[in-house]
């Protein structure tokens, strides 16, 4: 039998089994649920939207590998999660832009937004929003300059002296043209994505796809992105600017990079709130900013602001969501204010 | 069907290794190594001495103040009194005991002649002198559980959830040995003058649910059977009086502040074996399982039983074994040994031979949240984790760490394999050494002053 005395044991801390799920199934998990988007990107664009998101998951996998490695700290490369935000900020970029400028934003991303403050779930703000919005203050007339569908494909390499580009549905609906808007693009193109905008934002089709995905992987909850789109949806529903309400609505909530934001930006763990009801507040104030932005301030657009802004009221509504603990009842709560 | 508390986790059961197999006797050992604590409470005084000669049921251990007496689990000479490792970590004074292979019964078991006649008292008596404590692995001591409760207790709370993956003690005791449930949970019933028993039972023991129905039915007892969904930690204690009753038990507080008194099935066969029979508790159905064991089996042997002879009746272990553990994999203690005995609260001991956890190196909180979603208390880990690394005392105080219980569900959900319960131990022992440090300092400083004034 056995040589007991000889085994090699050692004694750590109950639990001794652990669910299958890691940080790295999580994010391969959200890779795959962005990939619908990035098929439709190569359709709609051209695949100039392919080459443009691995560039940038190659900037950032170098930027965090880098610091990792110049600050002698343990390497994370291997969590994927720099590679989640090399796609998403391809996602939210116009895919004309030159190669060098992504490479840009994925430095501020990386480094300035993430490894600054400690890399993977330190961070306060969401690391390809951070890069993005950098972008758009950088090199505004770059960002802001979206290729039609409908004309030739952008070149994968260097300019495309023929590219045409157009205003995108929230730019129409901004400067007052939301008839040229129903001429131009019907429901279903907008729905399915054939319209101008940045590389990943323009189908809700396939995002939905992938926010389906991510529900049914339970990667994230319900809350935020339901509240969000809701939020959106019911405020332009009751406010539209011009045209019904359900068309302006369909429009604001198809239109724009509302389902990019929901289902793939807002419910970023580390910049999210941790509970189901903190959760539930944070995705109608991000609808709420989405919705003041893009009717009172100047840009077309509110997702990204409005994301960001609401990243930095996470601890705030962590605070005052904190859940009830076992054995508390509503009428011992009562009793407790009272005092 | 009885609705699941909020939070907790679903792990695989991994029951299928032992859940159709009959409760083996195991061959008797040659030796036996009786710690003197197997409770709640402060350890027993050995009663005896290296030489006697000790017979089965013989009391060795007396309890002082909390706890319940220890037996003799077979007949022979002591061999020795002395510290030896046990199964809560560290060494405890242990009767050693060499077995004569006589089985001898003391004169000390003696059945009431109508147990059926036997006053609350006496039964009470009865359950104190045989040393019953809970079996589930808390081992509060059982006595005083219902002594205390008598005049509270509404509820009476059978547990038979056995959420623990592995285990499949309490299911195989349901198959086999319903009549005794059943009698046990009659004998409670008298003890806390209550109509009805409720046996909480999760609902992955379909067959086991139908066994006690037909020994209700057949006896026409006052028991019922409720079904529970497979969550653990459905047989948490204060987890399931709010899944069988509504009612949640105040923080900090005993169930006996809801009007509810819980009981695991094996303790309620052991209060039925002690008043039927008067033999005391000598006897633990261990579920020996794992990818470490050869043959996983369900084995009865006597408390004592060094756990290698466990493994040795199963077949042995596999190569490549790193991690025994005494109990289930959720709460059970990993040892540091194999010459840890079985103890009345060891209802499993598990081998592993794979890397199980799946640890990593340099585990990172990503803020999912989902520790949150599965603690059964409703605090937050990954907030209580940063306070105790951080020694951050009041705030740690002020996320309620005290009411942690240690279940290990957080750390089970968690993707990032953070060492969640691990650091809530740390941390409950920070806030136990700070409130001892502060009434030193206020009596220090009371001492101080009455000395000035005077």
């Amino acid at each position: 039998m056995n040589d007991y005395k000889n085994l090699k044991l050692i004694a750590t801390s109950n639990p001794h089994i652990r669910s299958s799920e890691t940080t790295r199934s999580i994010m391969l998990d959200v890779i795959i649920a962005m990939l619908p988007a990035l098929a439709f990107a190569c359709f709609n664009f051209g695949f100039r939207a392919l080459t443009l998101t691995a560039v940038s998951v190659i900037g950032c996998m170098f930027f965090e590998w880098a610091y990792r490695k110049v600050m002698k700290k343990p390497q994370s490369v291997g969590d994927l999660s720099c590679v989640v935000t090399g796609m998403l900020l391809a996602l939210t970029c116009p895919v004309q832009m030159p190669y060098w400028m992504i490479l840009i934003g994925d430095f501020f991303a990386i480094i300035l937004a993430k490894q600054l403050f400690g890399g993977i779930g330190k961070n306060f703000i969401n690391p390809a929003l951070v890069g993005r919005a950098m972008l758009v203050a950088s090199y505004a007339g770059t960002m802001t300059s979206w290729a039609d569908p409908a004309g030739p494909k952008a070149a994968l390499f260097g300019a495309t002296p023929d590219l045409i580009t157009t205003a995108t549905p929230l730019a129409m609906m901004k400067g007052g043209n939301f008839d040229a808007l129903l001429a131009t693009y019907d429901v279903p193109a907008m729905f399915l994505g054939q319209i101008p905008g940045s590389v990943g934002e323009v189908s809700a089709v396939a995002l939905l796809l992938g926010g389906i995905y991510l529900l049914w992987r339970k990667v994230i909850n319900w809350q935020i992105p339901v509240a969000y789109i809701a939020t959106v949806a019911v405020l332009s529903f009751l406010f539209p600017k011009a045209g019904t309400g359900l068309e302006w609505m369909l429009y604001s909530i198809f239109g724009g990079g509302l389902f990019l934001g929901a289902f793939f930006m807002a419910t970023d763990y580390a910049t999210s709130p941790v509970t189901k009801k903190g959760q539930l507040i944070f995705g109608i104030g991000c609808g709420l900013f989405t919705v003041l932005i893009r009717y009172f301030g100047s840009y077309n657009e509110g997702v990204c602001y409005s994301i960001m802004v609401m990243n930095l009221l996470v601890a705030l509504i962590d605070k005052y969501t904190k859940p009830t603990r076992f054995g508390v009842v509503k009428s011992d709560k009562k009793e407790a204010a009272a005092k | 069907m009885a609705q699941a508390f909020f939070g907790g986790v679903h792990p695989n059961d991994m029951k299928a290794a032992t859940n159709e197999k009959a409760i083996e006797q195991l061959a008797p050992p040659a030796e036996v190594v009786i710690p003197m604590s197997m409770h709640f409470g402060a350890p027993c005084t050995p009663l005896v001495k290296a030489g006697d000669l000790v017979k089965v049921g013989q009391k060795i251990g007396e309890f002082r103040g909390l706890g319940a007496p220890i037996h003799a689990s077979v007949s022979g000479k002591v061999k020795a009194v002395e510290p030896r490792p046990y199964s809560m970590g560290g060494n405890m004074m242990s009767v050693v005991i060499e077995n004569d292979f006589q089985d001898t019964v003391s004169e000390e078991v003696q059945a009431p002649a109508d147990p059926n006649a036997l006053s609350v008292e006496e039964m009470i008596e009865i359950v104190k002198q045989a040393g019953i404590v809970g079996m589930g692995g808390a081992t509060f001591p059982t006595h005083v559980k219902i002594s205390g409760g008598i005049g509270k207790v509404d509820n009476v709370l059978i547990n038979g959830a056995e959420c623990e993956p592995y285990i499949t003690g309490d299911h195989r005791t349901m198959l086999e040995r319903p009549e005794e449930i059943i009698g046990g949970c009659k004998y409670l019933a008298k003890m806390f003058g209550v109509d009805k028993v409720t046996i909480g039972v999760e609902d992955n023991k379909q067959n086991g649910i139908d066994a006690m129905n037909k020994v209700i039915a057949e006896q026409n007892a006052p028991v019922e059977v409720v079904p529970l969904h497979c969550r653990y930690p459905q047989g948490g204690e204060k987890q399931l009086c709010q899944a069988l009753t509504g009612k949640q038990v105040p923080p900090g507080g005993l169930p006996s502040n809801i009007g509810c008194a819980v009981f695991n099935i094996n303790t309620t066969c052991a209060i039925y074996r002690a008043i039927t029979t008067g033999m005391p508790v000598v006897n633990k159905i261990v579920t020996v399982s794992g990818s470490g064991v050869v043959e996983p089996k369900n084995l009865e042997c006597p408390i004592g039983t060094p756990v290698s002879c466990l493994f040795d009746a199963c077949g042995g272990l596999k190569d490549g074994t790193y991690k025994l553990v005494a109990g289930g994999p959720m709460m059970g203690m990993a040892q540091y040994t194999a010459e840890v005995p079985v103890g009345k609260g060891t209802g499993a001991m598990l081998a592993f031979c794979e890397n199980e956890e799946q640890t990593v190196e340099n585990p990172q909180c990503i803020r999912c949240g989902k520790c949150v979603a599965a603690c059964p208390v409703h605090l937050e880990p990954l907030f209580m984790y940063q306070y105790a690394e951080k020694g951050m005392v009041d705030e740690l105080n002020e996320a309620h760490i005290m009411d942690c219980m240690e279940c290990g569900a957080c750390a089970y959900a968690c993707p990032a394999r953070m060492h969640l319960t691990q650091m809530f131990k740390t941390g409950k022992q920070l806030v136990k050494d700070k409130a001892a440090a502060d009434k030193a300092a206020a009596e220090a400083k009371k001492a101080a002053e009455e000395k000035k004034e005077a």
